[in-house]
């Protein structure tokens, strides 16, 4: 048992944490937010080069990492700066579902597309959520069937993170009765998307396949391995989201911490006064007690099923706690200066209450928890 | 970064696990569990035990009879005793005062009492608190005034955990009022035994005799009995009290109690269902078990970064906030779990031999009485409120 970071670790998440102090402001961060495509793409590729997309994959897919930890390294340091570059939905998810859904067949058909995702140069991205579906993913509504060779796909999804710039999406749909995973061009004919900004400054869109006609080879994954690929990969992107959602406390708790020191009234700085300081206190601990549940559902990535979404659920429902906890404090202690949009902190407080929404909220992780308790006895880490 | 036990480790939790079946009595073990009186027989049998393997001292180092565990192998140790019943240590004199002999004590002291505190020759007290002083502690009164070759003590200590027992106490006397309250503090050993010390019961809310008052009359004490030097006892004072947190987020028990929680809860009926199925009770008790999985991984990183034989500093008072509120909660639904069956008040349940008819199931009368005694968690050993102010300076800089 040990909880140190190894000597790659910590040089990735030194690399990253001074290239992101030096190269990107928070002006930057809400230009690029607030642009068309909703980050900047020469951000994107220059963390590319950096390795960063490479660290959150397996080597047998051309990355250099990929475990639970790696991605917590990378998603903390993101979320310090607030970074809106699309890593999440192209690296984390949609290459790591790629490469699980076709690991078991040899070089895998998807290698090249990929390839892209850790370079940089496409952008992928997931499109599992139905609207009648909430946060439930492996019975979805939209089907495939065959035809002629190939396939035809149908069905609608909702809040597809950077959809509206994706080169491919990875769609969930339903294949007699089974799941199946198949990967449909952004420019195929019957495809159209609608796309908003969303409140935590990302996109996302919605998106309406009618009667899309997909080669043989758009079907990657189905049955039982899809359910499985699609979980392992989930389980990482709620890592990714909770690690990042560490760093947006992290930044929030040093902010607040400061103006506690420095903002005064009645005379005195208001970090003197008890009802104050304990707060901050309860805040700091609901932040260790976060870092330690991501590092139980980190470490825990390569266990059985049941075990490790036993501590994905756990992870994301206090993780959900916790970000509302700091979000709300950090705004109260600080007053009316967080109310405003020119207010950094203001905009990590949105992203910190947001996240819930993302990938099964506080209580769906919580009823989840108790059904994944009743079939499996064992406590978690 | 790994949470697997090594090897190593789990050959460790096996012997743990030997010794508890072999040599920590079952009768004793279920006693704990249904959380009957424990007599001070029991208290010593298992203390005796544990120091037949050399296990009792695990704070101290190898030199003076320690066992030099890794925080792993602490962790180990109090999740698997907790969970089989075993007794709690009693922290007095091995947890306690150990420490602080070990650090600042002198060569006659250490080779005179470190020895008796591992055989069980002398019980410890804990001669801290007083009426007026219990979070402010430095504002403490009891004097020890030096009259020639000896120090004459008066004054009163309360809240005086098992001090019943108790051979010694060690205390925190005043010996000077000159500038800071805390620098005029001396840390004295009394023998219980000496003329004008008197020891006086306190009753708890739940009905049980844990504490009491210590009375002070014109005590006298040799000067050898100074630990370190006049004056200096707050610091000392200080040092034993993150010592004394360390244990207290008490992981193993409130694993225990989870454990409890959940067997009592699916035995209760609700609807015609087992509790435990009811979807508001599994929710509150999903998420204390979810919080102390984490809290369980808070503990071993704060111990595991404290190097070797240091104390953990500050971030120990996180953990005794964090872990008392948490064991307060699986308390808390222990009761409720119960619905009605938690009101009755049996006083002789609580006696080893009762053996009578129960008006409800055997595991309910202790339950409400042990949520109430519990209250006591966040309040001792420097309240919560005190530790949050220990954080804010400490650790925040505010």
């Amino acid at each position: 048992m040990n909880f140190n970071y190894t000597d790659d670790q910590r040089m990735l998440s030194e690399t990253l944490s001074r290239f992101l102090d030096d190269n990107y402001s928070h002006d930057h961060r809400m230009q690029a937010a607030q642009s068309d495509l909703g980050y900047d793409k020469d951000t994107w590729q220059q963390l590319c080069e950096l390795g960063i997309a490479g660290a959150l994959l397996p080597e047998a897919c051309g990355g250099y990492g990929g475990t639970g930890v790696d991605i917590t390294v990378v998603f903390e340091a993101l979320g310090k700066s607030l970074v809106v570059e699309p890593l999440l939905s192209t690296a984390a998810i949609s290459a790591n579902l790629l490469h699980e859904a076709t690991k078991g067949s040899g070089e895998s058909s998807q290698q090249p597309l990929i390839e892209k995702a850790i370079a940089g140069e496409a952008l992928l991205a997931l499109a599992c959520y139905e609207k009648s579906q909430r946060y439930a993913v492996t019975t979805p509504d939209s089907n495939i069937s065959k035809s002629g060779d190939g396939w035809v796909l149908n069905g609608a999804k909702t809040m597809v993170l950077n959809g509206d710039s994706a080169e491919h999406f990875i769609v969930t749909a339903k294949h007699d009765t089974e799941l199946a995973l198949v990967v449909v061009p952004a420019s195929a004919s019957g495809v159209s998307l609608s796309a908003y900004p969303t409140v935590d400054g990302g996109r996302a869109c919605d998106i309406e396949f009618s009667d899309v006609t997909l080669a043989a080879d758009a079907l990657i994954c189905s049955g039982a391995p899809a359910i499985e690929a699609l979980e392992s990969t989930l389980a990482k992107a709620n890592v990714a989201i909770c690690a990042e959602a560490l760093g947006v406390m992290e930044t929030c708790k040093e902010m607040t911490v400061e103006y506690l020191q420095t903002r005064k009234q009645f005379g005195v700085p208001i970090g003197k006064f008890q009802a104050l300081q304990h707060r901050m206190v309860d805040v700091m601990i609901e932040i260790e007690q976060a870092r330690s549940s991501i590092i139980n559902a980190a470490t825990s990535l390569d266990d059985d099923r049941d075990t490790r979404e036993k501590n994905i659920s756990a992870m994301k429902n206090l993780i959900g706690r916790a970000a509302r906890l700091v979000a709300e404090e950090s705004i109260q202690m600080h007053g009316g200066i967080a109310m405003t949009w020119e207010y950094a902190l203001a905009h990590y407080a949105k992203r910190l209450i947001m996240i819930d929404h993302w990938f099964g909220d506080t209580d769906y992780h919580l009823q989840r928890f108790i059904e994944l308790s009743a079939t499996h006895s064992d406590a978690v880490h | 970064m790994n949470l697997d036990y090594s090897a190593a480790d789990l050959e460790f939790r096996d012997e743990v696990r030997r010794f508890i079946q072999e040599r920590v009595p079952a009768d004793l073990r279920e006693r704990v569990l249904a959380h009957k009186t424990l007599s001070k027989e029991d208290m010593e049998l298992y203390h005796t035990r544990l120091n037949e393997m050399g296990w009792l001292a695990q704070s101290w180092p190898e030199e003076y009879g320690g066992c030099a565990w890794t925080a792993v192998q602490k962790h180990i140790f109090d999740e698997e005793t907790a969970a089989a019943g075993c007794p709690r240590i009693i922290p007095f004199g091995v947890n306690m005062l150990g420490p602080v002999l070990i650090k600042f004590g002198d060569e006659a002291q250490k080779r005179h009492f470190l020895p008796r505190i591992l055989d069980g020759t002398d019980w410890w007290c804990q001669g801290y608190s007083e009426p007026g002083a219990g979070s402010d502690l430095a504002s403490l009164k009891t004097r020890a005034v030096r009259e020639g070759n000896k120090y004459i003590v008066n004054g009163q200590k309360t809240w005086t955990t098992l001090g019943q027992h108790a051979d010694w106490i060690f205390c925190l006397v005043r010996t000077s009022t000159e500038g800071k309250q805390q620098q005029g503090i001396s840390f004295l050993l009394i023998d219980m035994k000496s003329p004008g010390v008197e020891v006086r019961p306190i009753t708890l809310l739940d009905g049980t005799r844990e504490v009491n008052e210590i009375f002070f009359d014109n005590v006298e004490v040799p000067p050898e009995n100074l630990v370190g030097e006049e004056n200096m006892g707050w610091t000392y004072a200080k040092y034993l009290l993150t010592h004394e947190r360390t244990g207290i987020a008490g992981v193993g028990f409130a694993l225990s109690n989870l454990a409890h929680l959940k067997s009592i809860a699916r035995e209760q009926q609700c609807n015609g269902k087992p509790l435990i199925e009811d979807p508001l009770f599994a929710a509150r008790v999903a998420q204390v078990e979810i919080d102390l999985a984490a809290m369980s991984t808070t503990n071993l990183r704060v111990v595991a970064a404290a190097d070797g034989d240091a104390a953990p500093g500050a971030e120990s008072s996180m953990l005794k906030i964090k872990g008392t509120v948490i064991r307060q909660e699986i308390n808390d639904l222990m009761r409720r779990a119960l619905g009605p069956a938690a009101l009755p008040y049996i006083e002789e349940y609580f006696d080893p031999e009762f053996d009578g008819p129960l008006p409800v199931p055997d595991y309910a009368p202790p339950i409400a009485s042990h949520h109430f005694n519990e209250r006591k968690i966040s309040i001792y050993g420097g309240s919560n409120e005190i530790q949050r102010g220990i954080i804010s300076k400490m650790i925040l800089g505010l």
